[in-house]
């Protein structure tokens, strides 16, 4: 039965996953160190303590640029470069560019991140920053059914668990996907198969890497069914997506993505299709089940409230790009970018009448396939002129650390940050 | 725009149709239905309804913002169809500034479609692609047989700039805008003929965060320059909260709350109210840390519309119902000043049924959650 | 599922009424309000007056248009006796007609041929259905490579090149010059392997023309359905490629060709007209060619008559499937 071999995999997840407080995550701050940033040691062994951590931009090498200049992926570098980490989850320097008709189109242009097991990390931008092909980077889902069409150029590198995942052998990666990574999608009414019945598309996850009769298949399906919380699963195993409610087609997608024990979850706009009581039930469930098997999670929405109330780290995207970096705390009460400025001052609170009107951020989020030169997000960004001399239009400004463990991507001062979001933005949220 | 001054509609000449006094009701709703009938077999035999609206009464303030707010399938989008009278209601009566408009037919409502308009929550489907921006902002003027001063085009530019476009946009195609400037366009059209009264449906649920507040804030400013008054329909009690002064809680095709804005978020009566409050999360991680947040998490979903629960409709998910609410439908009545209720158990309120106490379900249902 | 299946029936039970209505009101009130006589079309090329008014009598002609229509009924169910001009000639049930210039009952007719074509079209389709499909996924999944743009021009070819054409080459290349296959129809009854030799360029023939359409149909499906989110679930999931495709895609691409391929055979069943001369098969076609020529209009409402049923019984079977392919229609 493998039902017990299952029990077996969780219990070194939930060693992990005690590392939730500090201690644990201190006596993990060595292994977070990327053997790449020996001469970033400071700022390693300060993300550490936050589980999740991003590489600085300068950490990890121009690599990429040359790589994607020539191939478009990194294969053609030297084994010896590609030194595992020890971070669970570690994303170097994550290029996503789709050729098109009217030219590329750099989806994401140089993303690093890492993060440890039990941990959740948010990554927040809007439509078109790169978020959701990002977490389609993770589980290689860009290299597999591009039929006939112009293969996207991916280079960086991804390391899970010691392997790394862009230069995996396919059917390695497939075996991966689905049993160390998976993933909810935003709409479950679409992302589950119409002519299959809920239970026989849990029973097909688990038998693609289990070598179980169908039986046990369907009782481990059912055992999901009820753990995420579908009354009568033995019932409802045999009930077709159309059946049921939006909720609990969240739950079965779910139950479905966790049939595996999975180490890493993404979920993307996990309940951006669902009702405000539904969502709550959803988000609740995702934390416990997070609890209760001790996977590291990346939750992708466009949010602030879903990743304030899930997330121990927060990255936003910008542009294809991290524009900042820090945990939730951070992020939310003493965020560095002025694009972050600007979704908090654009988001009508809950919580308490706002003092003025909203602060929208002006114009529309840039074309992926022409950039703005400098800092993508100069052209909306209302200091773009406080830094001297125009840097903001030519440079790019790399991610950099502003307080331990907190990174942004941004060419001003740190008074002058401090200043702006004290004595303008703050009064006016 | 004072193209519309001197033509006030004429099928509404009793010439009792004045501007009422602010604060006065523009648009007054009592016991609105609509049923929507489901048919089965070869001959269309009707087999029950969908009572997507189901007894609404509500008033519109002239110069206010009404918000309805409710999860899907509450009947909100339908209720907003029905005041602008692109539905035809069941039952019940409509009343604009005073004049019974229930059953206008098509030739009845035309001078009506001049005060009351629409915007709609999709800018990517509301508008007609093979359009020009300009004719789509100029067809209210070619319906309505209307000539704007300095001719239709100088108007359509004027409104353009308006709603923050340029007004060399003028002969470009919806396509070739993004998704806020879609919306802006369609908030031009609904302008275009000076209406009194503008219904607007999601308007900038399907716009990203930082579009969504230039919307908003748009809408903001047009209703402060032109005293519009609005009726928003959102689902997103966020928006809702920075844009409503009134706030209508809909709950399977019912008003259960219906206040102002302080009351509601502040002392919220109805425990549908509190529950979709406390769902929806708060973008301030401190709050998840101090756990002392609590979460009323409702079990299941929204049952169907076809067949609503018998008395309250809410009793089914409530941690609160009794016998009563499973046999007695509650009405809506004000149990504070402006903060109309229906619910037998209010919170924040004295009890409506004091004698009945004995829930009908544990406290098992209802979990809660830091 | 049974209340699915008795509903479905009792709307092809109907739709047979209808049917039949609308084929008396072309045959007969039509051309009465137009003022052709519909006995002297019945009576065929050249006809004296006493014979059309014998056919008028048989045909009840004067009597009013419901007793023309009860019997007309009547006939199909019981059988009826056409009584006028001095004889009566019986016409037993299912009547379909009698053809009073080959001086016999339609029905007999149809059933003799009606056999040939269906064997004519279930045939093809089987090899339509393999090499449309095959074609259509291979060149989905290469789209835009040479197979692709080689395999859609020879579909285009194949919708455009007329089958006499296609049939006359094969004819030529396959059965005279190389002798590979019988050149001429063989009854199934008379000798089985020399039927299926002189079946196989007809098939071949009429496959070719359709299978080009539903390759161009599998394609196109297919392309859409590999964008759907389950697809990407699928793949999600860990599955390999070929159950992604195999399973997930193929399942909802079956649906439209489904579709099509029930109206497709039962059109065929009205007689594949130039597939069968081409070949000089004995099949419904070929009957309705000559009906067409010698105006024998009693023949030309059977072949109509039987079509329309076989579409609609083809259409009954194919939603059937649909209902096994799809669980949403079980309930609609």
């Amino acid at each position: 039965m493998t039902d017990h071999e299952h029990k077996d995999d969780a219990v070194p997840a939930k060693k992990v996953k005690a590392g939730k407080g500090t201690d644990a995550a201190k006596a993990e701050s060595p292994e977070a160190e990327s053997p790449t940033a020996e001469s970033k040691a400071e700022s390693t062994k300060a993300t550490g303590t936050t589980g999740a951590s991003v590489t600085p931009e300068d950490a990890a090498p121009a690599r990429g640029a040359g790589g994607l200049a020539s191939s478009g992926t990194a294969a053609g570098e030297p084994e010896l470069e590609k030194q595992p980490p020890k971070a669970f989850l570690e994303v170097r320097d994550l290029r996503v560019h789709f050729p098109t008709q009217d030219g590329l189109v750099k989806s994401v242009d140089g993303l690093s991140f890492s993060l440890e097991k039990g941990k959740t990390l948010g990554i927040v931008g809007e439509s078109g920053s790169g978020k959701s092909v990002t977490s389609l980077g993770l589980m290689g889902l860009h290299t597999v059914g591009q039929y006939g069409r112009q293969r996207p150029h991916l280079s960086g590198e991804i390391w899970l668990n010691g392997q790394e995942l862009l230069t995996a052998d396919p059917d390695e990666m497939r075996k991966l996907r689905g049993r160390e990574i998976s993933m909810i999608f935003q709409d479950p009414l679409s992302a589950l198969h119409p002519f299959f019945t809920v239970g026989d598309q849990i029973v097909e996850a688990y038998r693609v890497h289990h070598k179980v009769d169908k039986k046990a298949a369907r009782r481990r399906a059912i055992e999901l069914l009820d753990r995420v919380g579908i009354p009568e699963p033995a019932k409802r195993f045999s009930s077709y997506p159309h059946e049921f409610s939006g909720g609990m087609r969240q739950r079965a997608m779910i139950a479905m993505s966790l049939v595996n024990n999975p180490e890493l979850l993404i979920a993307d706009e996990p309940t951006t299709a669902l009702d405000v009581t539904v969502q709550a039930q959803i988000l609740d469930l995702i934390r416990d089940l997070q609890q209760e098997f001790g996977s590291a999670v990346i939750i992708i929405t466009h949010d602030l409230g879903v990743v304030a109330e899930l997330s121990d780290d927060i990255l936003v995207m910008y542009g294809g790009r991290c524009v900042e970096y820090g945990t939730a705390e951070k992020v939310f009460y003493e965020p560095q970018h002025p694009y972050t400025w600007g979704l908090l001052g654009s988001m009508p609170r809950i919580d308490r009448d706002r003092a003025d009107r909203l602060i929208p951020v002006k114009g529309s989020p840039p074309s992926l396939i022409n950039i703005p030169q400098g800092c993508a997000f100069n052209p909306r960004c209302p200091y773009a002129d406080v830094p001297a001399g125009g840097v903001t239009r030519t440079e790019r400004p790399e991610l950099r650390e502003t307080q331990p463990g907190h990174l942004s991507a941004c060419h001003m001062e740190p008074e002058d940050r401090q200043r702006i979001w004290t004595e303008e933005i703050v009064p006016k949220l | 725009m004072t193209n519309s001054a001197n033509s006030e509609p004429a099928g509404a000449a009793t010439g009792t149709l004045t501007d009422p006094p602010e604060g006065e009701s523009l648009l007054r709703v009592s016991g609105l239905k609509k049923h929507f009938p489901v048919t089965k077999g070869l001959f269309k035999r009707q087999v029950g309804a969908v009572l997507a609206v189901d007894g609404l009464d509500f008033d519109v303030r002239s110069g206010e913002t009404l918000g309805i707010v409710g999860e899907s399938g509450c009947g909100k989008s339908t209720m907003g169809r029905l005041i602008t009278r692109l539905l035809e209601p069941t039952a019940g009566k409509i009343e604009f500034e005073g004049k019974d408009i229930t059953h206008l037919g098509v030739g009845g409502m035309r001078p009506l479609r001049r005060d009351v308009q629409m915007i709609f929550q999709d800018p990517y489907s509301s508008l007609n692609p093979r359009h020009t921006v300009g004719s789509i902002v100029s067809a209210p003027f070619k319906l309505q047989g209307v000539q704007p001063e300095g001719g239709v085009k100088k108007e359509v530019q004027r409104l353009l700039e308006v709603v923050g476009l340029s007004p060399e946009h003028y002969n470009r195609y919806p396509h070739e805008f993004s998704g806020g400037q879609r919306q802006r366009i369609g908030i031009a059209r609904a302008l275009a003929l000076n209406p009194k009264l503008v219904v607007a449906d999601e308007p900038v649920s399907a716009l990203d965060v930082s579009i969504q507040a230039q919307v908003v804030n748009l809408l903001d400013d047009l209703q402060q320059e032109l005293g519009l008054t609005y009726v928003i329909i959102a689902h997103d009690l966020s928006v809702i909260r920075h844009v409503s002064d009134r706030i209508a809680v809909m709950y399977l095709g019912k008003i259960v709350e219906l206040t102002d804005r302080q009351s509601l978020y502040g002392t919220p009566m109805h425990p549908y109210t509190q529950a979709l409050l406390s769902a929806v999360p708060v973008p301030d991680p401190r709050r998840k840390a101090a756990q002392g947040r609590e979460r009323i998490l409702l079990k299941g979903d929204v049952p169907s519309p076809m067949n609503p629960p018998s008395g309250c409709r809410f009793h089914t998910r409530c941690w609160k119902a009794t016998e009563v609410c499973r046999t007695t439908e509650p009405p809506l009545v004000p149990l504070a000043t402006g903060h109309e209720v229906a619910c037998h158990h209010p919170e924040n309120a004295p009890d409506q049924q004091p004698g009945d106490t004995k829930l009908l379900r544990l406290a098992d249902g209802v979990g809660t959650a830091g | 599922m049974l209340t699915y299946l008795i509903r479905r029936l009792f709307a092809v039970a109907v739709m047979l009424v209808v049917i039949i209505l609308a084929v008396f009101c072309i045959f007969f009130l039509i051309p009465k309000w137009t003022g052709t006589d519909p006995a002297t079309m019945f009576v065929g090329k050249q006809a004296d007056k006493e014979s059309i008014e014998g056919i008028r009598q048989k045909l009840q002609l004067d009597d009013p248009v419901l007793v023309q229509l009860f019997e007309f009924f009547k006939g199909i169910f019981f059988g009826r006796d056409y009584v006028g001009g001095g004889d009566t000639t019986h016409c037993s049930a299912p009547c379909f007609g009698y053809s009073f210039r080959s001086e016999q009952e339609i029905w007999p007719v149809l059933t003799d041929r009606l056999p040939v074509t269906l064997s004519l079209a279930l045939g093809a389709a089987i090899i339509w259905l393999l090499i449309g499909l095959s074609v259509g996924v291979l060149s989905a999944l290469k789209r835009g490579s040479l197979w692709d743009r080689l395999a859609m021009t020879g579909a285009l070819a194949g919708v455009s090149l007329p089958v006499y054409f296609t049939g006359l080459l094969s004819l030529a290349v396959f059965a005279y010059q190389f002798d590979l296959v019988a050149n001429s129809f063989t009854p199934f009854g008379e000798n089985v392997s020399k039927w299926f030799s002189g079946m196989i360029l007809p098939w071949i023939t009429l496959a070719f023309l359709f299978g080009a359409m539903y390759a161009r149909l599998t394609r196109a499906t297919m392309l859409e359905v590999m964008g759907e989110d389950y697809i990407r679930t699928a793949r999600a999931k860990g599955l390999k490629e070929p159950v992604v495709i195999g399973k997930h895609a193929m399942r909802s691409t079956m649906t439209p060709i489904l579709t099509l391929l029930g109206i497709d055979i039962g059109a065929l069943m009205g007689g594949a007209i130039l597939t069968e001369t081409t070949f000089s098969i004995p099949g419904l076609g070929q009957a309705v060619l000559k009906a067409i020529n010698e105006r024998d209009l009693p023949l030309i409402l059977g072949v109509t008559l039987i079509t329309a049923t076989a579409v609609v019984i083809a259409n009954l079977i194919v939603d059937l499937l649909y209902g096994v392919i799809d669980p949403r229609v079980r309930l609609g």
